[in-house]
């Protein structure tokens, strides 16, 4: 398993080839099992994410809070838009609908966690429906997207509760930016360039769910950390490159992490989750879960 | 995976059938101390739903989890949650599982990393380290002399290979602890012979939850 994503970036250049290939190899020899078997793990996982992507769209789905539910829905049929481009507004509104089946209890692919799995499938299903791309295609970028977030959950982590939102929804930024640019011709070069622009955009950003739960603010911050992605995306395929490293990127994101006061790392103890209005929600709104 | 949190729902899941193991199987009483950011925000993400599922035999992707607290009273499984502090530097989403079923009981302490990711901390008061992504032993002996290379070669001879391989004691002299990490699923047949050694106390086979 790769600790570094420059490792990973050098070894694919150096053999002429692609992250994703470099991450299947690893996964292969890590798992001792052929790289075939993997790939039919990460079909399996797309099928799921398409399902739940799908889902959530219907728009019929609300949290056992009742505090999100059915934006998915209103953005993709919304009249009004789109007014960035139509591959925004369909990421967008993919990213919700993950999200707001995973608030439902529905089932998910936790990419790289439950909190941040709309990032990663609304940035590639959506671009790859607008351009066409085949399944396979997102198969080998779901590889890439794995190499990045097991180098993050190394160098840093993936969890709120240690590291704040830029830990989940962060990482899945992180993830899609890196995959998608791969998806889309890119080299693993701009892959690691496309990393460290989505990674700098969510530094610092804090877990602050209303009452402790997966819900609010976690659907929206999906669809922010999309088009995060997809501003990393479109400046590393223009061959815009960041400074700092993509590994050095993600270490001063587990630095903020271990600073990060405890209110501010999945506690509700802090942030939106103690404004005025997420206090009162939250209490109503537990409150109802509490007599369902 | 089924939602809403990694940590809280997948995590919690496995931990709870990493625990399982410890019994054989779904247990009749199961008292589950959660602490810190699991005892303050489990119930909206359904960790108690996710727990006893997964000592039910539930994997993080069945969605049965939404239903486990039901399911449990039918199954006879009865389940006590309380909040409490395990220590002041324990990892925020920790829980210590204590189980009975038959005659045994035992007591597992797990941490719930992210991304579903778990590290179980101690078994009835051993400290060990088992993650769930392997097949994995956990037995208790005396400590006898010779004891590893004995195990190591029923392992061999029932065709299995060894990932890792722990061992801890609480003090010199007294019991081992060991926390054999397999590839391949270990069968009766083995469990049974290290069960049949003299100075074993007890064996038992914890399931592979995780990659």
């Amino acid at each position: 398993m790769y600790t570094s994503l420059q490792s990973a970036i050098t070894d694919a250049e150096a053999a002429g080839t692609t992250l994703f290939r470099v991450a299947l190899d690893a996964e292969a020899r890590d798992q001792g099992r052929p790289v075939a078997e993997i790939r039919d793990a990460l079909r399996r996982a797309l099928r799921v994410m398409r399902e739940a992507t799908d889902r959530g769209l219907v728009g019929d789905l609300y949290s056992a809070s009742g505090l999100v539910g059915g934006d998915a829905a209103k953005l993709a049929t919304s009249t009004a838009g789109p007014m960035a481009g139509s591959i925004f507004t369909g990421v967008l509104a993919r990213a919700l609908a993950v999200q707001e089946v995973n608030a439902a209890m529905g089932v998910i692919v936790a990419a790289p966690t439950a909190g941040g799995a709309g990032v990663l499938p609304s940035v590639l299903l959506g671009i790859a429906a607008a351009k066409g791309l085949g399944d396979e295609a997102i198969v080998d970028a779901l590889a890439t997207a794995g190499l990045i977030g097991a180098v993050v959950a190394e160098r840093a982590s993936l969890s709120g509760a240690e590291g704040g939102c830029q830990a989940e929804t962060g990482a899945a930024a992180g993830m899609a930016a890196g995959a998608a640019v791969e998806m889309l011709g890119g080299s693993p070069s701009q892959a690691g360039h496309a990393v460290a622009l989505a990674q700098q955009g969510t530094l610092g950003l804090v877990c602050d769910p209303l009452g402790g739960l997966v819900e609010l603010p976690c659907v929206f911050r999906n669809a922010t950390g999309a088009a995060i992605a997809l501003a990393a995306i479109e400046m590393a395929l223009a061959g815009i490159t960041f400074a700092i490293p993509a590994d050095e990127v993600i270490d001063v994101m587990g630095e903020i992490g271990r600073d990060m006061d405890v209110r501010y790392r999945e506690t509700a103890g802090g942030g939106l989750a103690q404004s005025p209005t997420g206090r009162r929600l939250a209490r109503e709104r537990l409150v109802q879960i509490r007599r369902s | 995976m089924v939602g809403p949190s990694s940590s809280h729902t997948a995590g919690a899941c496995r931990i709870g059938l990493l625990a399982r193991g410890l019994v054989g199987g779904t247990p009749e009483r199961a008292r589950i101390e959660l602490h810190g950011s699991f005892a303050r925000t489990g119930e909206g993400h359904g960790t108690d739903k996710a727990i006893s599922g997964g000592l039910m035999g539930f994997r993080p992707d069945d969605d049965r989890i939404r239903d486990a607290l039901n399911i449990a009273e039918r199954e006879g499984l009865a389940y006590t949650f309380e909040k409490t502090t395990i220590s002041d530097d324990a990892h925020p989403n920790t829980v210590r599982i204590t189980l009975e079923r038959g005659d045994r009981s035992h007591e597992m302490i797990g941490e719930s990393l992210g991304a579903g990711r778990i590290h179980i901390t101690e078994v009835d008061g051993f400290p060990v380290e088992v993650h769930g992504n392997h097949y994995t032993i956990v037995l208790v002996a005396e400590d006898v002399k010779g004891s590893v290379a004995a195990i190591a070669q029923l392992l061999a001879d029932g065709g299995l290979n060894i990932a890792t391989l722990r061992l801890s004691r609480k003090e010199r002299g007294g019991d081992a602890f060991m926390v054999i990490e397999i590839d391949e699923r270990p069968g009766e047949s083995v469990r049974d012979a290290i069960r049949a050694l003299s100075w074993v106390r007890w064996t038992h086979r914890l399931d592979k939850v995780s990659g």
